[in-house]
């Protein structure tokens, strides 16, 4: 395959296999406890770091990071505490951080909206060398976190309270979420663009939760999912010549919507076997070895 | 004497702008089962989440095992459970993934031996859902939702046992279960303070109850047996009850 010899598709590729493997990584946190937005909140003030890379002449991503987490951290500090006004603190730093963005942006040297939007929605065979050490190493960090803490950040997402009475660290551990969400945002960047991050986050878990009945089953497929559209999303926009963020994401829904119609009868035949267990009988002998007469 | 289990004295703590627990003085000895009654907004459900400090006290004292709260850390020592209809999150998860998670209590940080996994089924055996150890939450009934969120926290092997309400939405047949769970650990020795909302089954193992009212410990004594608990203040019943989510109803007339 010469797709393969091309430097700039290695680095588009190797780019969006970690892509893959560390959103739903720690999308399905996120989406555990019902945080699933978060990722987009995080995008929204990525652009502000974009913005002040370009016009600090910088790096964007490392920048984009270290405002990415600030963001986060705040975020989370604005959760825990739980202000009665909390959603409206939230709004005021999405749209700060995009506004913001922006206007850091217009006023870089040689900085245009050309540019933003390969940040907005992603320009993955652009990325730089420079951009993949970055991505490694932000991806080792995510995937290293999640992995690794997988039991403690399961038991804090599902049922807060219980985690912090075991004596776990909870507010170390909630900090850590929020760092990693946004470590993620800058990985996911370059690839699918700060306004599609959060569909990478949430949309592989979805899918696979339709399927799933464990945590480490859907942890596993939305992983697998994800390295499966981002990988086939970038060939294709290669081949193609459409952009590599949107045909991911469409994919990604593409494959919610098949598992979701392959869950649909799934779940009715456990439910019908359930109900077949627990079904009402009268005292009679029953004739012929089956009586399943609600298969659908 | 042996230092109480739990000392709280002269405990105040305020929600929001509302005081809810007003000058509460509750000791638990060890290997006592102590019942905690009271209307809604008696302050009974703040009470426990105090002893457990998820609610700041802005006044008194809590002491666990001798130990001021603020300087406890031995929270492996304590089993809780939360007042909650549902041990589902946002994902799926299993019975055993669930319960696990009580066993953070002993593991922390560090990796799951073989003593954690056995810990976890027999958890699950004390509240008779070993078999269901591979389901996913999302398909149990409300009484065996609560019955896996006590088996989480028996998974720690905790002396002293606090429960919020762990009858709430509870079918019968799920409540005896848990009757008889309950037994066994006082049996083992520990310590247990829940918060109830009517003695039910669990009545022969109550030692003691006490009984809250506006934020005040009324009552300190034998449970209320005579009159029972819908003589207290402000009762409101609730009765155990089929749960809706369980199945549908087949009439047979649309399917």
């Amino acid at each position: 395959m010469d797709i393969l010899e091309l430097a700039f598709m290695q680095r588009a590729l190797l780019a969006a296999l970690l892509v893959g493997v560390t959103a739903p990584a720690i999308g399905v946190y996120l989406v555990q406890r019902r945080q699933a937005l978060m990722g987009d909140g995080i995008g929204h003030v990525a652009l502000t770091g974009v913005g002040l890379g370009f016009l600090l002449n910088t790096s964007p991503v490392w920048v984009a990071t270290i405002v990415c987490v600030v963001g986060a951290v705040i975020m989370e500090l604005i959760r825990s505490y739980g202000k009665a006004r909390g959603d409206i603190a939230l709004a005021l730093l999405f749209y700060g951080g995009m506004a913001g963005g922006v206007m850091l942006m217009s006023l870089a040297p040689g900085g245009s909206n050309a540019n933003l939007t390969t940040y907005l929605f992603g320009s993955i065979t652009t990325v730089s060398q420079q951009d993949i050490v970055a991505i490694c190493v932000l991806a080792a960090f995510v995937i290293v976190t999640t992995v690794g803490l997988r039991r403690q950040l399961f038991a804090i997402c599902q049922d807060e309270e219980f985690a912090r009475v075991t004596g776990l660290p909870v507010r170390v551990l909630n900090l850590l979420i929020a760092i990693t969400a946004a470590l993620t945002v800058t990985v996911a960047m370059r690839v699918v663009g700060l306004l599609l991050v959060s569909a990478l986050m949430v949309i592989p878990v979805a899918a696979s939760q339709q399927l799933a009945r464990s945590f480490a089953t859907t942890f596993a497929m939305a992983v697998a999912i994800g390295v499966l559209v981002t990988l086939s999303g970038t060939v294709t926009s290669y081949y193609v010549d459409v952009p590599s963020g949107a045909t991911i994401v469409l994919m990604a829904i593409g494959v919610f919507l098949a598992l979701t119609a392959l869950a649909t009868p799934l779940a009715r035949k456990r439910a019908d076997r359930a109900a077949a267990e627990e079904r009402c009988t009268l005292d009679e002998p029953t004739p012929g070895p089956t009586t399943d007469d609600v298969r659908v | 004497m042996e230092r109480p289990v739990i000392s709280l004295r002269g405990a105040t703590a305020s929600l929001g702008s509302r005081p809810v627990l007003r000058g509460v003085d509750l000791t638990v000895g060890r290997g006592e089962v102590v019942a905690l009654l009271g209307a809604n907004g008696s302050g009974k459900s703040t009470a426990v989440r105090a002893v457990v400090g998820q609610v700041p006290l802005t006044g008194g004292e809590l002491e666990l095992f001798g130990t001021p709260r603020r300087r406890f850390r031995d929270w492996a020592r304590v089993g809780y459970v939360p007042q909650r209809t549902t041990a589902a999150g946002g994902v799926p998860a299993t019975v055993r993934e669930v319960v696990s998670a009580g066993r953070l209590a002993r593991t922390r940080l560090g990796p799951t031996r073989r003593a954690d996994r056995e810990a976890v089924v027999k958890a699950l055996e004390l509240v008779g859902m070993a078999d269901r150890i591979k389901d996913s939450v999302n398909a149990l009934s409300g009484g065996q939702h609560q019955r896996v969120l006590i088996a989480r926290a028996l998974a720690g092997e905790p002396e002293l046992l606090i429960m919020d309400e762990p009858m709430a939405g509870v079918d019968l047949a799920s409540q005896e279960v848990l009757a008889n769970a309950l037994r066994e650990e006082v049996g083992r020795g520990a310590t247990v303070l829940l918060v109830l909302h009517e003695l039910g089954p669990l009545e022969p193992l109550i030692d003691r109850a006490v009984v809250l009212r506006d934020g005040c410990v009324v009552h300190d004594g034998p449970p209320p047996k005579a009159v029972g608990q819908h003589a207290l203040p402000g009762h409101d019943h609730v009765h155990p009850h089929a749960d809706p989510s369980a199945e549908p109803i087949r009439t047979g007339l649309l399917s």
